[in-house]
């Protein structure tokens, strides 16, 4: 009974959290460019969307966009997170507050400063400052993320390949980085979402020559948001979905029965520490 | 996992790369053949054109699309960065800022006689845009740009009442602005959220002029508005669609235009323009000061008031042109809308937004921040919370560490 009562919960959960994206998906089937009325199903949207350039073109944008600022994000945190690991404590301490501040920082603030920074410089806002605003507030993540695994590392592991013969640049490519991978990985990741996702600096910081997503469909409200979008939405949905399943299930095959139990203890112990 | 996000931006650029463009002939006339379009052909010439959303016919794979930035690059050799704005007046707030360099912005009237007061305008050589002819001459020279130095019209509209038949009584007046004030429709009511629309229904209401500088008309106007506040069910922009379009609600005023779109789309609604007299709108095409390439700027100009591309924009927005030849091309049905294309009459009374001094948008923004019912809250507000914050931040911080100490005993 309890375990019943337990599951209707979860549900309620998921559907609470799931219905807004369940609903626009339904709509991007829905004949009408009406959000309350459905007239039929039809594939229009889909078909409609790509020939409309204008999106696509944001969409690449914004795709590019994220990709270039999330590699020099990535690149630009983990080395500021292994510098950052090897300061004296009070510095340390010091620096990650530091780190911390664009990230409590609102938005508006940065975007807003940012875009007079690049005025004052005469840079010309366009596709260079967008990338480099989305690196700005992308690098505090990488760096948050690499520190922990920073911490978490055995540091003799460095100096037992040093006596093993690497020399340090070896010893660093082939030790610390397998170690830091994951937090490397995560940050990462986690920048190309805050890349796609952002609206308000991207807003302030995009030029004539540009535009990413966001600002496209936000453009769109005075005429009301075109049905297209729904459907791109759903794409974009349906594509991650499926990233996520083929990442679970690449990782559980490469585990044979046995190892991924005692992987799940591993993970539970871990846990509990 | 980076590989997987690659493979999946390739797949969507491979979809990217389908899109070619297929354009249907109809009998309408080819671009003017006495014009050198592709002069500025082969030297890398640039332009940036800064539109609405939604605002320019773009290839959707329909039948009969026209892809229109694709056909001026196409036609000139001139490459278009084409970008999209939401507001007149986030369109201002990016020139004023800097650090961009656009080629053809498209402004609503009001926004073009502040920026020309700003001298944020350059002039425009006409004889560059030769197709100026085909314009209806009652609309050169408003009162905006009386000599037409600044602008060239795109688009034009006027505000007026749409309405459910099924939930509005026939009894009542609908031609009249007064039925947005009418209790019987509590709760019914939709209402523009853009101050200058609200406050110029409000005007209109009490007959005073949409671009009136007098202080006690204005507060007269807020007063009406605050008595309007308890009727209306929300404030909106373009939720208008769907909650007219669900039947959520009875009345609201929006554009012509748009009008156009949503009684066709739901056969209850009408509309209705009140007769105390409404908005004329005009969205012009103009050049900002600092433009790169002044003249494929005019060559766009005059591309985008050729009939053909007239006609196919107008079909693809749904607004009123106003250009006297791509109204002869287009369907009788639509020319024939009293929607999209009013009697004289309605005309005549129609006024244009004109840019107001300072002190007035100041005065109409701090009135409409009260309507809103904002104004209750102190300006000592916001920094009472901070305060309110950092105090329980450091509250919370001090009783954790207490209690580590506590627990480490």
């Amino acid at each position: 009974m309890r375990k019943l009562a337990n599951r209707f919960y979860m549900g309620l959960v998921f559907l609470f959290l799931y219905i807004p994206i369940f609903v626009l998906i339904a709509n991007s089937f829905n004949a009408s460019k009406s959000r309350t009325v459905w007239t039929g199903f039809t594939f229009d949207w889909y078909r409609k969307l790509f020939h409309n350039e204008t999106i696509l073109k944001s969409l690449l944008n914004t795709l590019i966009i994220a990709l270039i600022a999330s590699v020099l994000a990535t690149l630009l945190g983990t080395l500021a997170a292994i510098g950052i690991y090897n300061m004296k404590k009070f510095t340390r301490n010091l620096v990650i507050n530091i780190t911390y501040l664009p990230i409590i920082n609102p938005e508006i603030v940065t975007g807003v400063s940012l875009m007079l920074l690049f005025v004052a410089l005469k840079i010309e806002l366009g596709y260079v400052t967008l990338i480099l605003a989305h690196v700005t507030f992308c690098v505090p993540y990488v760096i948050l993320n690499v520190l922990p695994k920073l911490r978490q590392m055995d540091n003799n592991l460095y100096e037992a390949a040093l006596d093993l013969g690497c020399t340090p640049p070896m010893a660093f490519r082939k030790v610390v980085i397998p170690e830091i991978m994951p937090g490397i990985m995560t940050g990462f990741l986690m920048s190309i979402t805050y890349s796609i996702d952002d609206f308000v600096i991207s807003y302030f910081t995009h030029g004539a020559t540009s535009q990413t997503l966001p600002i496209t469909i936000f453009s769109m409200t005075r005429r009301k948001v075109s049905p297209e979008v729904n459907a791109l939405s759903a794409l974009l949905f349906v594509a991650i979905l499926v990233i996520m399943i083929i990442m679970n299930v690449s990782e559980m095959r490469k585990l044979p029965s046995d190892q991924r139990r005692r992987a799940a203890k591993a993970e539970k112990k871990g846990g509990r520490a | 996992m980076m590989k997987r996000i690659f493979a999946l931006a390739l797949m969507l650029i491979t979809l990217f790369a389908w899109c070619i463009p297929v354009s249907a002939e109809d009998e309408l006339p080819d671009y003017a053949a006495d014009y050198d379009w592709d002069r500025l052909a082969g030297q890398n010439v640039v332009l940036n054109v800064y539109n609405w959303g939604e605002y320019i016919s773009v290839d959707e794979g329909e039948e009969d699309a026209f892809d229109t930035i694709a056909e001026f690059e196409a036609l000139t050799g001139i490459k278009v960065n084409y970008t999209n704005f939401a507001s007149n007046e986030e369109l201002y707030a990016k020139l004023k800022n800097g650090g961009t360099a656009y080629d053809i912005i498209i402004p609503s009237e009001y926004m073009v006689a502040r920026m020309i007061n700003e001298g944020m305008l350059e002039t425009i050589n006409m004889d560059n845009i030769p197709n100026m002819k085909h314009m209806d001459p009652g609309f050169v020279g408003l009162d905006h740009d009386p000599d037409n130095r600044y602008s060239v019209a795109y688009m034009w509209g006027t505000v007026g009442i749409i309405y459910n038949t099924t939930l509005v009584d026939p009894e009542d007046d609908v031609e009249s602005w007064d039925i947005l004030w009418n209790e019987k429709y509590a709760n019914d009511i939709l209402m523009f959220s853009n101050s200058r629309d609200a406050f110029g229904i409000a005007l209109k209401k009490l007959g005073y002029s949409y671009n009136t500088t007098d202080e006690r008309e204005l507060q007269e106007a807020a007063a009406a508005l605050k008595e309007q506040k308890l009727l209306v069910q929300a404030y909106v922009m373009d939720e208008i669609f769907d909650k007219m379009g669900g039947g959520e609600a009875a009345l609201a005023p929006y554009y012509a235009g748009d009008a156009v779109t949503m009684t066709a789309e739901n056969p209850d609604l009408a509309y209705a323009v009140p007769r105390e007299g409404t908005n004329l709108f005009v969205d012009s095409m103009c050049i900002p000061k600092g433009a790169k390439n002044k003249e494929a700027a005019e060559i766009f100009i005059n591309f985008m008031c050729e009939p053909k591309v007239g006609v196919y924009n107008c079909y693809y927005i749904g607004y009123s042109t106003p250009s006297a030849t791509v109204k002869e091309y287009l369907d009788a049905e639509v020319v024939e809308n009293p929607i999209a294309y009013p009697d004289q009459e309605v005309l005549d009374k129609a006024e244009v937004y004109l840019a107001l001094p300072d002190a007035t948008t100041k005065l109409i923004d701090n009135l409409w921040t009260e309507v809103l019912g904002m104004a209750g809250s102190s300006p000592w507000m916001v920094p009472a919370m901070m305060v309110g914050c950092i105090a329980a931040s450091v509250g919370i911080n001090l009783w954790r560490a207490r209690k580590k100490r506590l627990n480490g005993e």
